[in-house]
């Protein structure tokens, strides 16, 4: 029988082998630390701190800007040095809070629940709000707002993306491994939140290790199960997951609620049951130092607001000079330019690699193969949409249903004549929606 | 350090392969018919395929220098060209109308249409038509093959069907012992290179599968001759259709990108392969079914536009 998947996608190489048995391993940091206010789509958070101030590991120093916004936690005890723009590694400046950690990690105290079924749904979802949690699989999406959906009765899948298709990382498949009750008892207090959903953890294949534990942790569940999925970028995509887990499908104007759904990753499963169970706040996360440039690849559990050099650094640093730095994986990672950037919830890897394969390829007009339309997730036809951009028609551009691209870059990647092609559709696609915004 | 680092948009790798790679596919692909060409035609043929392919990679240079563009021979595609247009000339064929048909190919057909990727038509087929229409006598006068054990000299095995004299052997037509162009005639060969550019991901199945489907169907509906076993071979492996249906309909650049596309595209050359052998003056019409489609492809294209993921769903759902 052939595995549940998805049409399309693409086989990038996946460079696991370099980090994955590198158990997770704490790293305390030092000096300075970074809380941009922008960690999660939606309202920018406020600073509820002054310069000056002294604060405890897990003390709230930003509150949320609005419903869909996300309170910030400090990761160490320290001082606040400053409030003032910041480069993140996206490589925008944001607004951040600077604390000088005092080196003792004195936590603050935190009320934890005894027994979480007797939570409300309320209570449950104001624990995971004040808790501070975003999707963290990337797009950072406040989680409170994800399982507040208007009819709470009709989902009937809760999906955990354990996929973890982007290249090279391998936090999720530590925590997996590593955390594996604390994800099934995170799964069960989602489902706490949908009567009449089932559990489902979505797991590629070739993660067979991962299967077996999960199988194994939850035997006896009947609201719980594992469905392995075929080991193909992008797997891990939220269209991509409920398609294969489920057989619905979405497209980019539909939530996953309207299929019946809830996806969560990995990671933000785990924070949930943090924030519910323990009451303790967002502001750990498992992060991969990867890449053939780098020493000693290793999954760490850090603090927030780390810097990559940091990281890097407790990686053992770069054997080779590495001729790109990417936050997160080769597929839809952000290249780095300065690694004076602070880690945030949304971030999961760095990769240094010794050679860069866009900037040496040699490009070609395109030929017209049509490799890209076998590829697209999305059943799309992405090298007309680069085209379109390319000349700026928005309009064809949006009859060839552009705005239905996911940006995983599969294009671009099984180009043979090396087009920017992702790169192309994503510049059309951000002006045509910051036009329809200003309407 | 950090003034070192490379900084572009994801995705950060890329797949092995390029244009000149699928291009030497295409040539690999092409390398059994071609030898079995020279070996069937003799030493014109081998000097034929030369010059053609010479004619084409320096009318691309020259083209470049001219409009000062940068130098593409690298991809490939001019020496494609080359080899499938020498391919498609009888083996008899003056050299220098070979040159002349190369130079048309590149600089007329995809030359000043912007080059590779921009041309709307296939430059060996619009080359071969040319050719046909400006020296038909020449093109239209085949060799014998060197096989050949009876006296049709120079009948291709399409001309004997179409004048109803006389019987083709439907074994010859396969293994290439017959009189055609150099490319042409040896069925088993071209559908090694086939399978090699199907089993490479250089092509699949939908254009030629869609081609010669329609174009059999057609033959059964309209040719009068019923299910005659014999007569539907030797249309098949006559007239370049194999290599028409494989390696020029299949030409990405002419030939829509849109999946339900290709199989209307391969459609449009089955039928219209169908009315021109059955109902044209001439035997053969595989170049201009294809070139004719050619035309059609931004039509098909523009009502064939994929259904992106999940919105079907969506207009369901509003409903």
């Amino acid at each position: 029988m052939s595995l549940r998947t998805f049409k399309g996608g693409v086989h990038p190489f996946e460079g696991k082998e370099l980090s994955k048995d590198k158990p997770i391993t704490e790293l305390l940091p030092k000096g300075l630390l970074v809380y941009p206010m922008s960690q999660h789509i939606g309202a920018p958070a406020t600073p509820i701190v002054n310069v000056g101030d002294s604060v405890l590991k897990g003390q709230k120093i930003a509150e949320a800007g609005g419903f869909v916004s996300s309170p910030i936690f400090a990761s160490v005890s320290g001082i606040v040095k400053a409030i003032e723009p910041h480069r993140v590694p996206t490589g925008d400046m944001v607004q951040s809070i600077v604390i000088e950690s005092d080196g003792q990690f004195i936590e603050t105290t935190y009320t934890p629940v005894d027994d979480v079924t007797a939570l409300s749904r309320e209570e449950i979802i104001d624990r995971i709000k004040e808790g501070g949690v975003v999707g963290m699989g990337g797009a950072g999406f406040p989680t409170h707002v994800k399982l507040s959906p208007k009819e709470p009765d009709k989902i009937d899948r809760v999906i955990a993306n354990c996929a973890e298709c982007e290249p090279y990382l391998t936090s999720d498949y530590r925590i997996m491994l590593e955390y594996t009750e604390k994800l099934v008892e995170g799964m069960k207090i989602i489902l706490q939140l949908f009567p009449n959903a089932q559990g489902i953890f979505g797991v590629e294949n070739n993660k067979p290790d991962c299967i077996e534990k999960l199988e194994e942790a939850i035997k006896g569940e009947p609201r719980l199960s594992v469905c392995p999925l075929a080991t193909k970028y992008p797997q891990g995509g939220e269209r991509q997951m409920i398609y294969a887990v489920t057989g619905r499908m979405i497209n980019s104007k539909m939530l996953p609620a309207d299929a019946g759904c809830v996806v969560d990753n990995v990671e933000t499963i785990t924070s949930i049951y943090d924030a519910v169970k323990l009451g303790r706040p967002n502001m750990e996360r498992i992060f991969t130092v990867t890449g053939d440039a780098v020493a000693d690849p290793r999954n760490f559990k850090f603090c927030m607001g780390t810097s990559y050099q940091e990281l890097l650094d407790a990686a053992g640093g770069c054997k080779t000079e590495p001729e790109k730095m990417i936050s997160g994986g080769t597929m839809m990672g952000f290249a780095l330019f300065d690694l004076d950037v602070p880690t945030t919830k949304t971030t999961s890897a760095l990769l240094c690699l010794t050679k860069d394969e866009v900037s040496r390829a040699k490009g070609t007009a395109c030929i017209n193969c049509g490799r890209c339309v076998e590829a697209c997730p999305e059943l799309l036809v992405p090298s007309k949409l680069a085209k379109f951009s390319e000349k700026g028609k928005s309009e064809d551009f949006e009859t060839w249903h552009g705005l239905e691209c996911v940006e995983c870059g599969s294009c671009s990647f099984i180009c043979p004549a090396k087009r920017p092609l992702a790169q192309a559709i994503k510049d059309m696609k951000k002006d045509i929606l910051a036009a329809k915004r200003k309407k | 350090m950090s003034d070192m680092l490379k900084v572009s948009s994801s995705p950060h790798v890329r797949e092995k392969d390029t244009t000149s790679r699928i291009m030497l596919y295409v040539i690999i692909a092409l390398t059994p018919t071609s030898i079995f060409g020279i070996v069937n035609f003799g030493w014109h043929a081998a000097l034929l395929i030369a010059v053609t392919i010479a004619s084409c990679v320096a009318t691309e240079w020259v083209f470049n220098k001219i409009v000062k563009k940068p130098n593409t021979l690298g991809d490939l595609s001019a020496v494609v060209t080359g080899l499938l247009l020498a391919l498609n000339l009888p083996p008899a064929l003056p050299w220098w109308m070979a040159v002349l048909g190369g130079v048309f190919a590149i600089a007329i057909v995809k030359c000043l249409f912007g080059g590779l990727g921009q041309n709307f038509m296939n430059p060996a087929l619009g080359a071969r038509c040319f050719l046909i229409t400006a020296f038909a006598a020449n093109m239209t006068s085949f060799s014998a093959s060197r096989f050949a054990a009876d006296t049709f000299t120079g009948a291709t095995p399409l001309a004997i069907i179409k004048n109803g004299d006389g019987f083709v052997n439907t074994m010859d037509m396969l293994l290439g012992k017959t009189a055609g162009t150099i490319g042409e005639t040896s069925t088993l060969l071209i559908l090694i290179g086939a399978i090699f550019l199907i089993l490479m991901g250089v092509i699949d199945l939908r254009i030629p599968g869609a081609y010669i489907i329609t174009f059999v169907v057609f033959l059964l509906l309209f040719s009068g001759r019923g299910f005659d076993w014999n007569y539907l071979v030797a249309q098949l492996c006559g007239g370049g259709l194999m290599l028409g249906a494989f390696f020029m309909a299949t030409d990405y650049v002419t030939s829509p990108i849109t999946p339900a596309g290709q199989i209307i595209f391969g459609i449009c050359c089955g039928l219209l392969t169908g009315i021109f052998r059955l109902f044209g003056a001439n035997a053969e019409g595989v170049s201009f079914a294809i070139i004719i489609s050619n035309l059609l492809v931004p039509i098909i294209e523009k009502y064939t536009i994929p259904k992106a993921f999940g919105l079907k769903k969506e207009k369901e759902a509003k409903s």
